[in-house]
C-alpha cells in the first residue's frame, strides 16, 4: 500500500479532517490539499495552516520526535504528527487529526496537559545518600541499565493520553500519576543510590493498582520505552513485597529490615513539599529504603 | 524536574483540575479505521477453547495413562498421578497412587487449581482478559465498556484496587507452585523414554519433552519470577549470579511471555488430546522412533 501511494502521491489530493474547536464546543473540518513526497501529518498540517486556515492552532518544536510537542491521534490513533509518514496512512479516505483526547482542550489541536506537571511536582526527588568527607557517588553501569530506559522519554505524555484508567474516568485523575510518571517512580526504585523508598507510596497515593496493565501506553509510547513491563509490573512486584506478600514481611522481622516507608513520609520528600521534606530531613529519615540504607 | 528556591517553598502548584472540557469527538466515537477487534475477538475464541477443552479433559476422568499400551505417558492434566488408573507409572513407584479406589471425583480437578491459578493470575493473561472479556479496554483509544454513555453500567473504576481482583497480588505463590509443576512434568518427559524394562522413544515421548520445554520457557518467563530472581534488587552488580539469570533467563523469556503462554495452552491441551485419542483406540499406535 505505502510504496503505491508514495509514487502516485504528486497527484493525489489528500483529504484532511483536522478538528477545529475549543471549550465551547467544535467539530472536524475537511481540507482539501494536494500530496506531496516525503511528508510526515505535521508538514500537511503546516502547510493547511500556511495556505488555508492561518489561525489553527497546532503546537510543535522539533520536528524531529524529541520534544513531544506534537502529540495527536491521528485517524483515531495517538501519536506524534512529526513521526507519522503519510505514506503509512491510507489517502484513499479522508484523515482524521483530532487533539489528545484524554486532557482538556485549549484550541484546535493543542490540548492542556497541566495534570502532567502536577503529578510531577508531587514525585518525591532523587534523595541521595549522606556522604563522608571525600566521599564520591559511584554506580555501576548494570545498576542503572534499567532507570536509564526511561529517561529516554520525551514527555509526548501519549501514554498518559491513551490510558484507559483515567481517559474513560476521568476522576481517576485524581488518585492516579499514569504511566509516565509510574516509569519516573520505578526509575527512582531502582536507583542503586536512592535512599527513598517509593513503594508503599506507589501504591497508596498514585494508584498503581489502577492499571490493569494492558499495555496501551506501552502500545503509543513513540520512544518504544516498554513502560508496563520494565516499569510498571516491576514496580506492582515490588509493592507486593511492601504491602502483600506474608513472607517477605516475615523476611524484614527476622532479618531486622526496616519496615516499607510509609505513604505519607514519602510523599513528604516531593518538590511541591519542599518545607516538609527539609522537616524529615532534620527528622532524619532520609535513608530508610531497606535496600540501601546499609550502605 | 521543576527547580524550586528553597527560600520560597513552591506556591505555583498546578492543580489537577477534573472535569474541564476535553477536545475532539466524544470518546464514544472510535476514531480508529483499523480492525482493532480482531485481537480481543481471537483471544476470546482461543481462550474459551481451551476451556471448553480443559473442562471436558479434567471431568472425563479417565483414558489419561498410556501405561496398558506399554508406554509410560501420563497425560499432564492428571499429572502428578494421584489415582489408582496411572499406578504402574514407574517414574512414582515409591509414592504411588495418594487416592485410595474410593475416590470418584476426577484427581484432574485437584490438579488443575494450580495451573489454572497461575495462568489466571500471571500478568500476561490478565491482560488478555480485561481486554478481550472486560472489554477493559477492548483496545487502545477505544472506550471501556459501559464508560462512554453517561449511565454506563461501569461505574467507577477501580482496577485491581480492590478484591476481588486485589487477590492478583498472590500470583507469586503459584508461580512456586507451577515451578513444582514444571519438575514434575519434566519428569514425566523423562519418564516417558520408558518402555518396559528399556529406554525408547516414541512420539509421545517428543510431545511430553516439548511440553516440559515449552511449560519451563513459559514459567521462567513470568514477571514474578524475573523480580524473585534479580529484578527486586538495585544493584544487580553486586549480586553476579542472579543479575546473569535475571538479564539471560528471566528477561530473555519474559519477552516472549505471550508467545510461550499460548504455545504452553496448546500444546499442554494437546498432549492431553494425543493421550486420550491413545488410550480411547482412535489412534491404534504410537510411532516408536528407536
Ligand atoms: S498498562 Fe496500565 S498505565 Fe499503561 S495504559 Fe494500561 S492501564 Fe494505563
Ligand atoms: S513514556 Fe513514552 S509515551 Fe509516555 S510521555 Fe514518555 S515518551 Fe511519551
Ligand atoms: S514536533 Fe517535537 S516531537 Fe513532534
Ligand atoms: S506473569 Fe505470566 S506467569 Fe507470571
Amino acid at each position: 500500500m505505502s510504496t503505491e501511494t508514495a509514487t502516485v502521491a504528486g497527484q493525489r489530493t489528500l483529504k484532511m479532517r483536522l478538528w477545529r474547536g475549543d471549550e465551547s464546543g467544535g467539530d472536524f473540518a475537511t481540507y482539501e490539499i494536494p500530496a506531496q513526497e516525503g511528508e510526515v501529518v505535521l508538514d500537511v498540517v503546516h502547510r493547511i495552516q500556511a495556505e488555508e486556515a492561518p489561525d489553527l492552532a497546532v503546537r510543535w518544536n522539533c520536528k524531529a520526535g524529541k520534544c513531544g510537542s506534537c502529540s495527536a491521534e491521528i485517524n483515531g490513533r495517538p501519536a506524534l504528527m512529526c513521526m507519522t509518514r503519510m505514506s503509512t496512512l491510507n489517502i484513499d479516505e479522508p484523515i482524521t487529526v483530532s487533539p489528545m483526547r484524554g486532557f482538556p482542550i485549549i484550541r484546535d489541536l493543542v490540548t492542556d496537559v497541566s495534570f502532567n506537571y502536577a503529578v510531577a511536582r508531587r514525585i518525591p526527588a532523587f534523595q541521595p545518600p549522606k556522604l563522608a568527607e571525600g566521599e564520591v557517588f559511584r554506580m555501576q553501569q548494570v545498576d542503572v541499565d534499567r532507570s536509564q530506559e526511561f529517561r529516554k522519554c520525551i514527555e509526548c505524555f501519549l501514554c498518559q493520553n491513551v490510558c484507559h484508567v483515567i481517559r474513560d474516568h476521568e476522576d481517576n485523575k485524581e488518585s492516579f500519576a499514569g504511566p509516565r510518571f509510574f516509569a519516573r517512580l520505578a526509575e527512582l526504585e531502582m536507583h542503586p543510590l536512592d535512599t527513598l523508598d517509593r513503594r508503599r507510596l506507589s501504591s497508596e497515593q498514585f494508584g498503581l493498582g489502577l492499571c490493569n496493565i494492558t499495555k496501551c501506553c506501552t502500545e503509543v509510547c513513540p520512544e518504544g520505552i516498554h513502560i508496563t513491563d520494565n516499569a510498571i509490573i516491576p514496580l506492582k512486584e515490588r509493592v507486593v513485597d511492601a504491602r502483600f506478600d506474608p513472607v517477605a514481611w516475615l523476611g524484614r522481622k527476622i532479618t531486622g529490615k526496616p519496615d516499607p516507608t510509609p505513604a505519607a513520609v514519602a510523599a513528604s520528600f516531593a518538590p511541591e513539599t519542599l518545607e516538609q521534606q527539609q522537616a524529615a530531613r532534620a527528622l532524619g529519615k532520609v535513608g530508610s529504603h531497606p535496600q540501601t540504607s546499609g550502605a | 524536574m521543576t527547580v524550586v528556591d528553597p527560600a520560597k517553598p513552591n506556591m505555583s502548584v498546578t492543580a489537577v483540575q477534573i472535569g474541564k472540557v476535553r477536545g475532539g469527538p466524544p470518546l464514544s466515537k472510535v476514531l480508529r479505521r483499523d480492525r482493532w477487534w480482531i485481537q480481543p475477538a481471537l483471544i476470546v475464541t482461543g481462550l474459551t477453547l481451551f476451556a471448553i477443552y480443559a473442562t471436558w479433559a479434567a471431568f472425563r476422568n479417565g483414558h489419561y495413562y498410556a501405561g496398558s499400551l506399554g508406554r509410560d505417558y501420563l497425560s499432564p492434566f492428571y499429572s502428578p498421578c494421584l489415582a489408582h488408573i496411572c499406578s504402574t507409572k514407574g517414574g512414582y513407584s515409591g509414592w504411588g497412587p495418594i487416592l485410595g479406589s474410593w475416590w470418584a471425583i476426577s484427581p484432574a480437578l485437584l490438579i488443575l487449581i494450580f495451573p489454572l491459578g497461575f495462568r489466571m493470575t500471571c500478568y500476561y493473561y490478565r491482560k488478555s482478559y480485561y481486554r478481550s472479556f472486560w472489554l477493559s479496554p477492548p483496545a487502545c483509544a477505544v472506550p471501556d465498556a459501559g464508560s462512554a454513555k453517561p449511565n454506563g453500567r461501569r461505574k467507577r473504576y477501580t482496577g485491581e484496587t480492590r478484591f476481588p481482583l486485589l487477590i492478583q497480588n498472590i500470583h507469586r505463590y503459584f508461580w512456586y507452585a507451577a515451578v513444582a509443576f514444571a519438575g514434575i512434568l519434566t519428569w514425566d518427559a523423562i519418564a516417558a523414554f520408558r518402555f518396559g524394562n528399556s529406554i525408547g522413544m516414541g512420539l509421545g515421548t517428543l510431545i511430553f519433552v516439548i511440553n516440559a520445554a515449552l511449560i519451563w520457557a513459559y514459567t521462567l518467563g513470568c514477571h514474578s519470577c524475573r523480580h524473585l530472581c534479580g529484578g527486586g534488587t538495585n544493584r544487580l552488580s553486586e549480586h553476579a549470579s542472579r543479575y546473569w539469570i535475571w538479564k539471560n533467563i528471566a528477561s530473555k523469556l519474559n519477552e516472549k511471555h505471550q508467545l510461550f503462554a499460548w504455545l504452553s495452552l496448546v500444546w499442554i491441551a494437546f498432549t492431553d488430546f494425543y493421550i486420550y485419542m491413545l488410550t480411547s483406540g482412535i489412534i491404534h499406535h504410537d510411532p516408536r522412533f528407536f
